[in-house]
């Protein structure tokens, strides 16, 4: 295949304006999309402060801060996994790899079995979120840690402890279920399997404040990423802070999913396949990958929690479910295009 | 002047001593050839020299200051190298990994642009500038990241102050593109750049060279022109193999012969 950079590079700006116009269109559909269908033209007269009734209601209270929150979470998880896909330049790592969603799921059972989940925590989240977050940031720190030396921080030791971590914290995980009354057992399954039907203004709040400042940081480091894709060592030979870009990425990726998963419980995919895909698309600069993966994962799971709302209405999927379920078709559809990408993993 | 100067350098980044006791100078667009057997510790000064690790005791000063306490930027303004393998794996295309050379400058596209067909040209691969690097085959790959560190330092004009470590740069060339990439190393050298580059073909490294530098377990064991330097005796002791040293029919340099 032959691409010249110019085109390559337009081609990225056209993605990106498709992606910036098909964003609110989502949301729009998805904020009629329920067990009680809301006409878009009823949708858009609500948000520009109409009043249509009980339309109202379900679309300002129940509705928008779901759908602000899929949109805003999808948006982290994307963006966070092309991050680390270029830090660990490997197209199939994910932001689960450095050990955040296995350190937050332990943290969530620790909670869940202590009884912590019949009490309230800080605005709006419970407990158990909390718990997910510093158990999720914990493992981070670990895995940092155990991947630090005077040399500096190597990222194959990195992976590698990422991955003992992940063992390690799922291992407990499963004594500490092993142990546990079938009712405990049951909330600790349903959490994991996460949601965004706890979606609520505080919840939202909080999420717009942590993912936005993610969201914002992330694309600051698109040329060092970039250069890293090279090499770390050829990223220092071009006059790049190594060192300081990993534990800058580092942390704002544990911030992020930390954060998404402490709020919506563990939604896998996303933040592997959204920038595989768009990478495909448009080729490895983070510039513009950045930012599509995080519309694209937007847009992504917007929709997957309007279809898991409406496939077997009044029963809610949870949205993990189709999110694979939607990725995972498209997902091989390109790769069966690879030669012709010429994508190496 | 020195670009580069090496006093009683010793390096050990692994616990173990690397480098011995070295010491060297190079000038502005001088070409300085590394041979030695494997293991010798060439691509160990070259990583020296890249800043990969740091000595652990005598000094590195790189146009009259120490190497560490250069700025990062600046310094990949006029230091770049090439390593011995590339890890690039994403599907970059060959414009854009030699564009990722001009990172330190803020040149701006146009004129990086403009850099970057002048060293595709100068590396035989401007034909391949909107191939996929991932699609390419060994050969190919290396020119490109050649024609990338080559990018970082070149100017038209005027490279002096500038230092250029290639390790390696011709194990996956074959003979025309190992000439021009000979042809290429003058060109640049002639307008100032300085060059430290490993080459196990002798004589390969005998042309391009005005000095060798013969390591052998982390020490300089010779060093000068290419006709002093290669004698059937360092062949013999360093390599433990016979070789005929005869003068070259170009006349400018000795040819090595293995028996």
């Amino acid at each position: 295949m032959i691409t010249n950079v110019i085109d390559r590079r337009r081609r990225a700006q056209r993605l990106l304006l498709l992606l910036v116009v098909t964003l609110p269109l989502a949301m729009l559909l998805a904020l009629g999309t329920g067990a009680v269908h809301i006409a878009p033209a009823d949708t858009l007269a609500v948000l520009l402060g109409g009043d249509r009734g009980q339309a109202t209601l379900i679309v300002q209270q129940i509705r928008l801060p779901r759908v602000l929150l899929a949109g805003i979470i999808g948006a982290t998880l994307a963006m966070s996994g092309a991050a680390m896909q270029g830090l660990f330049r490997n197209p199939l790592a994910d932001p689960s790899l450095i050990g955040v969603t296995a350190g937050a799921s332990l943290g969530a059972s620790v909670l869940i079995v202590a009884g912590g989940s019949s009490l309230s925590g800080l605005a709006g989240l419970s407990l158990v979120s909390l718990g997910a977050f510093a158990g999720g940031v914990l493992a981070v720190l670990l895995v940092y840690r155990l991947a630090s030396s005077e040399n500096g921080t190597s990222v194959a030791t990195m992976l590698l402890a990422g991955i003992a971590i992940t063992a390690l914290a799922g291992a407990a995980g499963s004594l500490l279920e092993f142990f546990t009354d079938n009712e405990r057992l049951r909330q600790i399954s349903l959490w994991k399997m996460g949601g965004l039907d706890g979606a609520n203004l505080p919840r939202l709040l909080l999420a717009s404040v942590v993912a936005g400042a993610v969201l914002l940081a992330l694309p600051r480091y698109a040329l060092p990423l970039n250069t890293l894709l090279l090499g770390e060592s050829e990223a220092r030979h071009l006059g790049i802070p190594v060192n300081r870009t990993k534990l800058a990425l580092i942390g704002w990726v544990a911030v992020g999913v930390g954060t998404s998963v402490a709020l919506v419980g563990t939604i896998a995919f996303v933040g592997l396949v959204v920038p595989h895909i768009v990478r495909l698309l448009i080729g490895p600069d983070h510039r513009t990958l950045l930012p599509a993966s995080a519309l694209a994962g937007a847009i992504l799971l917007v929709c997957a929690d309007a279809l898991s709302r409406i496939v077997l209405a009044p029963t809610e999927l949870p949205v993990g479910i189709i999110t694979a379920l939607i990725g995972v078709p498209f997902f091989i559809s390109l790769l069966r295009q690879r030669d012709q990408y010429g994508m190496q993993t | 002047m020195t670009l580069l100067q090496l006093q009683s350098v010793d390096a050990a980044p692994w616990g173990d001593p690397v480098l011995t006791d070295i010491s060297l100078g190079l000038a502005p667009g001088e070409v300085m050839g590394l041979i030695g057997t494997n293991g010798a510790g060439k691509s160990s000064l070259l990583r020296l020299l890249a800043g990969d690790f740091a000595a652990t005791s005598g000094s590195v000063l790189f146009a009259g200051r120490a190497l560490e306490s250069w700025p990062r930027q600046q310094l990949a303004q006029q230091r770049a190298f090439l390593p011995q393998l590339s890890l690039l794996n994403f599907p970059y295309t060959v414009e854009e990994v030699v564009l990722l050379g001009r990172t330190p400058h803020s040149t701006g596209l146009r004129a990086d642009q403009d850099i970057v067909r002048q060293v595709l040209r100068a590396t035989d691969t401007l034909s391949l500038r909107n191939r996929l690097y991932t699609q390419l085959s060994g050969g190919e790959r290396q020119r490109v990241q050649l024609a990338r560190v080559l990018a970082q330092l070149w100017h038209p004009d005027d490279m002096r102050g500038t230092l250029l470590l290639l390790d390696e740069p011709t194990a996956a060339l074959d003979l025309a593109h190992q000439q021009q990439l000979a042809a290429t190393i003058a060109g640049i050298a002639a307008r100032g750049c300085a060059v430290i580059l490993v080459v196990h073909d002798v004589n390969l490294a005998a042309s391009v060279s005005h000095r060798l530098l013969v390591l052998d377990r982390g020490q300089a064991v010779a060093s000068g022109s290419p006709d002093t330097v290669l004698t059937p005796a360092l062949f013999r002791e360093l390599f433990h193999a016979e070789v005929l040293v005869q003068p070259h029919p170009n006349g400018r340099q000795p040819l090595v012969i293995g028996l």
